[in-house]
C-alpha cells in the first residue's frame, strides 16, 4: 500500500467509524446526564437553589454519647475501623495550669478514658465536629481535577468517579474533616446526609442526638430551626480568621476550641 | 513571491489535523466529559440515590403508638426511637422479616448515663460501679419511660435512707417484708411495736446456701462461710457486697 492509498482508505474508514463512535458516546452521555440533568433537580419537586444548608451545635448540650458518629457510620457506609469517621466528638479538658487536652472520643468510645485528677481540671466539655461545608471551601479550590464542588444548596460533595485520590483536599481542610477511604481509594467526607435532606429527612447525626445539641436547617428559610438558633444564641464558627465562611455554627463555644 | 509547494502541502495537512481534532473535541466527545454542570449533577444524583437507613423520628409512631406515647411524656422524650434501636428503615418497611435490635444489656445505657466530668452539669449520671452493678438497667427502669422505680412508700416514708440504699443494692428486688415482719401498729406507734429482724445465719441461707432454689442468689457454703459469725456482721443487709 502506498501513502496515497493509505490516506484514501483511512479517510473512508474514518467516516463510518466516527459515526459509530459518536452514537456510542451519545448513549453514554444520556446515561451520565440522565433526564433530570437538564433541570438540575435531584428529586421531583426539589429545587436546590431555594436552599442553603447549615448546622448549629449547642456545645453545652452535648453529653458525649457518640450516638451521632455511630449513626453516621451506619447511615453512610463509612468503613468500620474506629479511626474513619465523617463526624466525631472531641473531649476538651482545660487544666488549672492552662494546658488544654483534646481527645477524640469517637476513636475509642467505650474504652478506658485517661484518669484525670479532678482537682487539676478547670473545666471540661465535649465538642461535636464535622465538615463545615464552607462557603469558601479550601478543599474545593485545591482539587486538581474538579472532583469536589459545592452544590447549589451549599453542600460540599466529592465526585468519587473523578477523584484521583491525590489527598490534596485532605491536607487543605483546616478542620480535618476529610479522610481517605481505603475501600474506594478516594477522599471521603460528610455530605450533610444529602440523600436524606433532599427527601425532607434530617441528617442521621441530628436524628439520633438525644439532647438536640445539633440543629440542622435551611439558612434561606426564615422559619427554619437553624435561623431561630442563630437568632437565640451568640454564634461562633471554627477558625474564623481563615475566611472559609464555615456553615457549622457553634453556640457557647469555648475560646480553647480549635 | 510564490510559496514553495511543500509549505502549502504541510499547511493543508496541519489544517486537516486541526479540524479533525476540533471535530473530535466538540462534536464527537459528548459534553458530559467536559461540562462540570453535567458531572456535578451526576454526582448529586448518585448521592441522592443512596439508601436511607434511619427511617426518621415519626416513622415508628403509627405501629408502635404505645411506646411512642410513653416516651413522649417521659424523660426520654428527646431521644429518637432509633437512637437506641439503631437504623430501622428496613424494619419500618417490612416489620415481620426485619427485626431491629433492642439494647437490653447493661453496657448500653451508660454510653449516656455513666459519670463523666465533661458531661453538662445537671445531666443525670450514675456511678456504674455502685448503681446496682449486677442487673441490666431495664430491670428497674423502663427504657421508654425511665423514672426511678417506685420504692414501697409504706416503709420509705420513715426509713427513706434505708429504702434508697436497698433500691440500688443487690437486694433491690426483695420487698422489706422478705426480711422484716412489721405489724400495722408499727406504723402508728413505731417504737412500741418493733418489727422482726432476721436472727440467724440460716435466714440468709434460705436463698444463699448451696442447693437452695433461688437461682439468682449467689451461693456460699453455709457451714463454713464467714466462720460462724452472723452474716450482717460482715455484709450490710441493705447493701450487700459480695466481691472483695
Ligand atoms: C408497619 C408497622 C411498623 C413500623 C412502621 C415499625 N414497626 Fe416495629 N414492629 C412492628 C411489628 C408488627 C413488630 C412485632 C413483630 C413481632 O412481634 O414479631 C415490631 C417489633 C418491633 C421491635 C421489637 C423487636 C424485638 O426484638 O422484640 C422493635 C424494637 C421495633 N419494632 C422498633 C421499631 C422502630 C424503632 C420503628 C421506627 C423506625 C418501628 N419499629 C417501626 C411493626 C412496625
Ligand atoms: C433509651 C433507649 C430506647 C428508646 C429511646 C426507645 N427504646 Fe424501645 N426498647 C429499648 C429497650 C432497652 C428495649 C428492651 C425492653 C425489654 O426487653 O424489656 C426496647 C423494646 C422495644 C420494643 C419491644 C417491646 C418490648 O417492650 O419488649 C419495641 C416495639 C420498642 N422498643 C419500640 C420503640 C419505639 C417505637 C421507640 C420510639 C418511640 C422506642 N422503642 C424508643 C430501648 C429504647
Ligand atoms: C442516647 C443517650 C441516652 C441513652 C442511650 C439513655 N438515656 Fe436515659 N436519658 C437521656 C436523656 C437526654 C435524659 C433526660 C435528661 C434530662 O431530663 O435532663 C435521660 C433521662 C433518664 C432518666 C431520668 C433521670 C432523672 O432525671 O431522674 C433515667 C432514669 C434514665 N434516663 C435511664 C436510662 C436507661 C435505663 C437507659 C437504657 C435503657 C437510658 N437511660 C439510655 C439520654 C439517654
Ligand atoms: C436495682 C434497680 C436499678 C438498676 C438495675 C438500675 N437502677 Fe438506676 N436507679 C434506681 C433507683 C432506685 C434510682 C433512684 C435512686 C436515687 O434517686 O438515688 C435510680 C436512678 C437512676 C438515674 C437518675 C439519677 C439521677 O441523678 O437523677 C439514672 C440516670 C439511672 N438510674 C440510670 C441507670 C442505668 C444507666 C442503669 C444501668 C447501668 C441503672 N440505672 C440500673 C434503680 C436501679
Ligand atoms: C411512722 C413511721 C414508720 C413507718 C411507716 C415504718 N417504720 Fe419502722 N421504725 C420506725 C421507728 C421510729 C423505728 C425505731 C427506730 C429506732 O428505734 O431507732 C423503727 C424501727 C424499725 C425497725 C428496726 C427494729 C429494731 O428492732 O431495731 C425495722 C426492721 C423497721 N422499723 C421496719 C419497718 C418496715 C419493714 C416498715 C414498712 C412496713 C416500717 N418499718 C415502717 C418508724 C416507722
Ligand atoms: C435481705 C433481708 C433484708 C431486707 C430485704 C431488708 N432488711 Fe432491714 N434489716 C435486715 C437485717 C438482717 C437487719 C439487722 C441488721 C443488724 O442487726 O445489724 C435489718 C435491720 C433493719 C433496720 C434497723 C436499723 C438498721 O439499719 O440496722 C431497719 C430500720 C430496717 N432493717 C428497715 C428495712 C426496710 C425499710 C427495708 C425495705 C426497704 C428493709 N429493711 C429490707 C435485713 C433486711
Ligand atoms: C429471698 C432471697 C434472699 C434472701 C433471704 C437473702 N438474699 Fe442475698 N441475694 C439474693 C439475690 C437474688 C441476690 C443476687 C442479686 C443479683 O444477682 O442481682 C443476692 C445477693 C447477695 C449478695 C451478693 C452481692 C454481690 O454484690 O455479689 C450478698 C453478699 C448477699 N446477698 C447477702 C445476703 C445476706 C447477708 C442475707 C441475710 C440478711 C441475704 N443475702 C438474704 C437473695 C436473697
Ligand atoms: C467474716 C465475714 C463474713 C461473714 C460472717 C459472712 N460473709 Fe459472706 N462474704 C464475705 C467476704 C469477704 C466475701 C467476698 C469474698 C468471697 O467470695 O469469699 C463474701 C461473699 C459472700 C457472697 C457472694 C458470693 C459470690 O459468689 O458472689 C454471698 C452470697 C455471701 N457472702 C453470703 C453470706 C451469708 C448468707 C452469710 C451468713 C450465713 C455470710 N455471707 C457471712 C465475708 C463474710
Amino acid at each position: 500500500m502506498n501513502k496515497r492509498e493509505f490516506l484514501k482508505k483511512g479517510a473512508i474508514a474514518f467516516i463510518p467509524a466516527a459515526a459509530v463512535l459518536q452514537a456510542l458516546m451519545r448513549q453514554a452521555e444520556a446515561s451520565v446526564a440522565g433526564a433530570a440533568g437538564a433541570t438540575g433537580s435531584p428529586t421531583p419537586g426539589y429545587e436546590p437553589r431555594d436552599h442553603w444548608y447549615g448546622m448549629g451545635i449547642e456545645v453545652e448540650k452535648c453529653i458525649g454519647c457518640n450516638r451521632c458518629a455511630e449513626a453516621c457510620k451506619a447511615e453512610n457506609d463509612v468503613p468500620p475501623e474506629p479511626f474513619f469517621f465523617r463526624t466525631w466528638v472531641e473531649r476538651y479538658t482545660v487544666k488549672q495550669s492552662g494546658e488544654t487536652e483534646v481527645e477524640c472520643i469517637s476513636v475509642n468510645p467505650r474504652g478506658e478514658r485517661k484518669a484525670q485528677d479532678e482537682r487539676e481540671v478547670l473545666r471540661s466539655f465535649f465538642v461535636p465536629k464535622l465538615c463545615n461545608h464552607c462557603a469558601h471551601a479550601p478543599c474545593v479550590q485545591v482539587c486538581p481535577v474538579g472532583a469536589t464542588f459545592t452544590t447549589a444548596d451549599g453542600v460540599v460533595l466529592v465526585d468519587s468517579t473523578r477523584c484521583i485520590g491525590c489527598r490534596y483536599c485532605i491536607q487543605a481542610c483546616p478542620y480535618g474533616a476529610r479522610f481517605f477511604n481505603h475501600r474506594t481509594n478516594t477522599a471521603d467526607k460528610c455530605t450533610f446526609c444529602y440523600h436524606r435532606v433532599v427527601k425532607g429527612l434530617l441528617p442521621a447525626c441530628v436524628e439520633v442526638c438525644p439532647t438536640q445539641a445539633r440543629v440542622f436547617g435551611d439558612l434561606r428559610s426564615k422559619a427554619s430551626r437553624l435561623v431561630r438558633f442563630q437568632r437565640m444564641n451568640k454564634i461562633n464558627v471554627l477558625k474564623p480568621a481563615l475566611n472559609t465562611e464555615p456553615k457549622v455554627y457553634y453556640a457557647q463555644l469555648d475560646g480553647e476550641v480549635r | 513571491m510564490k510559496l514553495p509547494e511543500q509549505v502549502t502541502r504541510i499547511a493543508v495537512v496541519v489544517a486537516l489535523v486541526a479540524t479533525l481534532a476540533l471535530l473530535v473535541r466538540f462534536v464527537l466527545i459528548p459534553r458530559a466529559y467536559f461540562s462540570t454542570a453535567v458531572h456535578q449533577s451526576a454526582t448529586v444524583r448518585r448521592e441522592v440515590a443512596r439508601p436511607v437507613n434511619f427511617a426518621g423520628a415519626s416513622a415508628c409512631q403509627d405501629c408502635h403508638a404505645e411506646e411512642w406515647e410513653k416516651k413522649a411524656l417521659g424523660y426520654h422524650k428527646g431521644l429518637a426511637c432509633e437512637t437506641c434501636h439503631g437504623p430501622a428503615a428496613g424494619h419500618a418497611e417490612d416489620p415481620m422479616s426485619v427485626k431491629p435490635f433492642a439494647p437490653r444489656d447493661r453496657k448500653f445505657c451508660p454510653v449516656c448515663h455513666a459519670y463523666d466530668a465533661a458531661r453538662p452539669t445537671g445531666f443525670p449520671q450514675i456511678n456504674t460501679e455502685s448503681h446496682n452493678p449486677l442487673k441490666p438497667c431495664i430491670t428497674c427502669h423502663n427504657p421508654h419511660d425511665p423514672v426511678p422505680p417506685e420504692t414501697p412508700k409504706e416503709c420509705a416514708a420513715c426509713h427513706a435512707q434505708i429504702a434508697r440504699t436497698v433500691a440500688l443494692s443487690a437486694h433491690a428486688l426483695l420487698p422489706c417484708a422478705t426480711c422484716h415482719t412489721a405489724s400495722k401498729e408499727h406504723r402508728i406507734a413505731p417504737r412500741s411495736a418493733l418489727p422482726s429482724k432476721p436472727q440467724t445465719r440460716e435466714f440468709c441461707g434460705q436463698c444463699h446456701a448451696g442447693g437452695t432454689a433461688n437461682p439468682d442468689a449467689p451461693k456460699v457454703e453455709l457451714a463454713s462461710h464467714g466462720g460462724g459469725y452472723l452474716c450482717w456482721q460482715c455484709h450490710y443487709p441493705h447493701l450487700p457486697e459480695g466481691r472483695p
